[in-house]
């Protein structure tokens, strides 16, 4: 039986991780990747497009969440949303970045584990409301940050979402990820009731927590430490009579004429 | 009437319609007419996607990933305001700005919630199958009416903005589907098998604590390459778990479950495979480096999938 397993398709596996790595454009790595794969499983050209049409139909699904919402939250930004919300929350004065991310992953957790995970996200949350924040209660505490500081704090604010979302839907029985596994688990002969694999999902969920929280605890503290550093250089250059060319501020202006 | 996730697709289709057609119309776009082609390809999948036959959508596949290979996606010039302006409008509508963008999850929410009560004359209003994404596209709809509303702004200024964050995106935006389609190539092309056989022929699973990292560390690197958990969990748990875990050591099934998963997910925060949660969001948070979520997730996710070796190993043989 062993002999019928076709090895050649692993093919695709190695070409998706040489374009990755070489850093080739991820649409054309995709395509090539999905023509080896196919070819090298026997399939004729026309069953090759078949396939590749009908993957491309079924996954329809996966771009609204983000399309969506895109005409209100540029509405909104056009018309000062994260300079609000930059506002907002450097009126805060205990507010640091870490600790509003700290706040948000464990908010994100549970309102994933109750099934509310709709309640967060990239294009309607992070862009608009977390990232503007983490930036703006920073600013607050130091005043303009360089952009490489602006982007990690975009890039944790997004890491955040990603955690709290993942490590906080499992515990949520009525999740497709529980159906999924307790009917896998029952086609093989194995009747495990879905609440007890939701509940053995909770230690894994607070290490997670744990891990992440230490992380963006240990963030506030590295923010300091190089916006102290970035600080003196500036100042140090200041005194040689350069100005300083600070990178400017709003996300819509990175692209501005 | 039920409202469908098939009216969403409609409704997506005549947005990225008018988004090829402004950008056909714009002059500033350098690559106008490479650019519409590729929203216009984009918005037909939408629109006709299902009436057409396969091989047609996979050549129109196989043409937009062309056109985004050679760079053929570029974008148009949006001027954006003075920071005065926004500073103004910011101090003019504050705290009410929050009230569009928070009506968008809420709206989701109640939705999901109480789509099995949603019924006329025994007819849903919502199509039980997808109550979260048609509340979504719901929610979003009343959400830019209420923007509309709050700032005196038209629903054409809306879908502008829809254009200028489309093109922010890119072709960041059709990824997700690219690779959801690539992961249902490689099932139907059996590369989930082929793995599983080599995972198992080569690997000696005689010690109980080697079969439960192989068996966690795997979960986590066969997500990295199909870029999904669900697609890894059959393959790993057909070929180690229930075999090994199950068969062999009588280890609990649901500490297996939950922990493979969540597992599978820590590879899922590894890879760009998994598009939606880290390079679209890095393309949508404007980003230089595409990378930059996975580089922020990776410590995280390494730390506890060694954490999940140990709880797998002692919370399954309790």
């Amino acid at each position: 039986m062993q002999n019928v397993v076709n090895l050649w398709p692993l093919i695709g596996v190695a070409v998706i991780i040489v374009g990755f790595i070489l850093r080739f454009n991820p649409m054309l790595v995709v395509i090539v990747t999905a023509i080896a794969t196919a070819f090298a499983a026997g399939f004729p050209i026309d069953k090759i497009l078949a396939t590749i049409g009908t993957g491309f139909i079924k996954t329809r699904n996966l771009p609204l969440i983000i399309l969506l919402p895109l005409a209100v939250i540029g509405l909104l930004e056009r018309h000062g949303l994260r300079q609000h919300a930059q506002n907002w929350i450097s009126s805060i004065k205990s507010a640091t970045a870490g600790r509003l991310l700290i706040v948000y992953l464990g908010a994100r957790q549970i309102t994933a584990a109750i099934g509310l995970t709709s309640l967060g996200g990239h294009p309607q949350m992070v862009r608009p409301l977390l990232a503007p924040m983490a930036e703006g209660a920073t600013e607050a505490r130091y005043g303009k940050l360089p952009d490489r500081i602006r982007h990690k704090l975009r890039a944790f604010s997004a890491a955040t979402d990603n955690v709290g979302l993942f490590f906080g839907e499992d515990i949520f029985v009525a999740f497709g990820a529980i159906v999924l596994m307790s009917t896998f688990l029952h086609e093989a002969g194995i009747d495990v009731e879905p609440i007890h694999i939701a509940l053995w999902g909770i230690p894994t969920a607070i290490c997670a927590f744990a891990i992440h929280a230490w992380r963006l605890h240990r963030l506030d503290g590295v923010l300091a430490r190089e916006l102290a550093a970035h600080a003196a250089e500036t100042a140090a250059r200041n005194g040689n009579g350069n100005g300083n060319g600070n990178g400017d501020g709003t996300l819509s202006s990175a692209k501005g004429a | 009437m039920t409202l469908t996730i098939q009216h969403l697709y409609y409704l997506v289709g005549a947005i990225l319609a008018i988004t090829a057609v402004m950008t056909v119309a714009d002059r500033d776009n350098p690559k106008r007419f490479s650019s519409g082609l590729f929203w216009a390809l984009y918005s037909l999948v939408f629109l006709i996607g299902d009436l057409l036959p396969p091989i047609w959508v996979g050549a129109g596949a196989v043409v937009m990933a062309l056109i985004a290979g050679f760079g053929g996606v570029g974008a148009g010039k949006h001027t954006p305001r003075t920071p005065a302006e926004y500073q103004t409008s910011a101090k003019r509508l504050g705290n009410r700005l929050f009230i569009p963008a928070l009506a968008i999850p809420l709206i989701t929410m109640i939705g999901t919630l109480s789509a099995k009560h949603l019924t006329v004359g025994g007819v849903p209003l919502i199509d039980p199958k997808n109550t979260t994404l048609v509340s979504l596209g719901v929610g979003c709809v009343l959400s830019l009416a209420l923007a509309c509303w709050l700032t005196r702004e038209s629903p054409v200024q809306g879908l502008r903005e829809s254009r200028r964050l489309t093109d922010a995106l890119g072709w960041a935006l059709v990824l997700p589907q690219m690779l959801g389609m690539l992961g249902l190539v490689f099932s139907d092309a059996g590369v989930g098998k082929a793995v599983a056989y080599i995972t198992t022929s080569y690997i000696n699973m005689d010690i109980r604590f080697v079969a439960c990292a192989v068996y966690v560390i795997g979960m986590a690197l066969f997500t990295i390459i199909m870029g999904n958990g669900f697609a890894a969990f059959p393959v790993m748990t057909g070929g180690v778990g229930v075999p090994i875990l199950l068969g062999v050591y009588h280890g609990d099934p649901a500490v297996m479950a939950a922990i493979g998963m969540l597992s599978g997910y820590c590879g899922t925060l590894l890879t760009p495979m998994a598009a939606n949660f880290n390079i679209v969001p890095a393309a949508l948070l404007e980003l230089p480096d595409k990378n930059a979520v996975i580089r922020a997730q990776v410590p995280t996710a390494l730390a506890l999938l060694t954490c999940n070796v140990f709880l797998m190993y002692f919370l399954m043989f309790r």
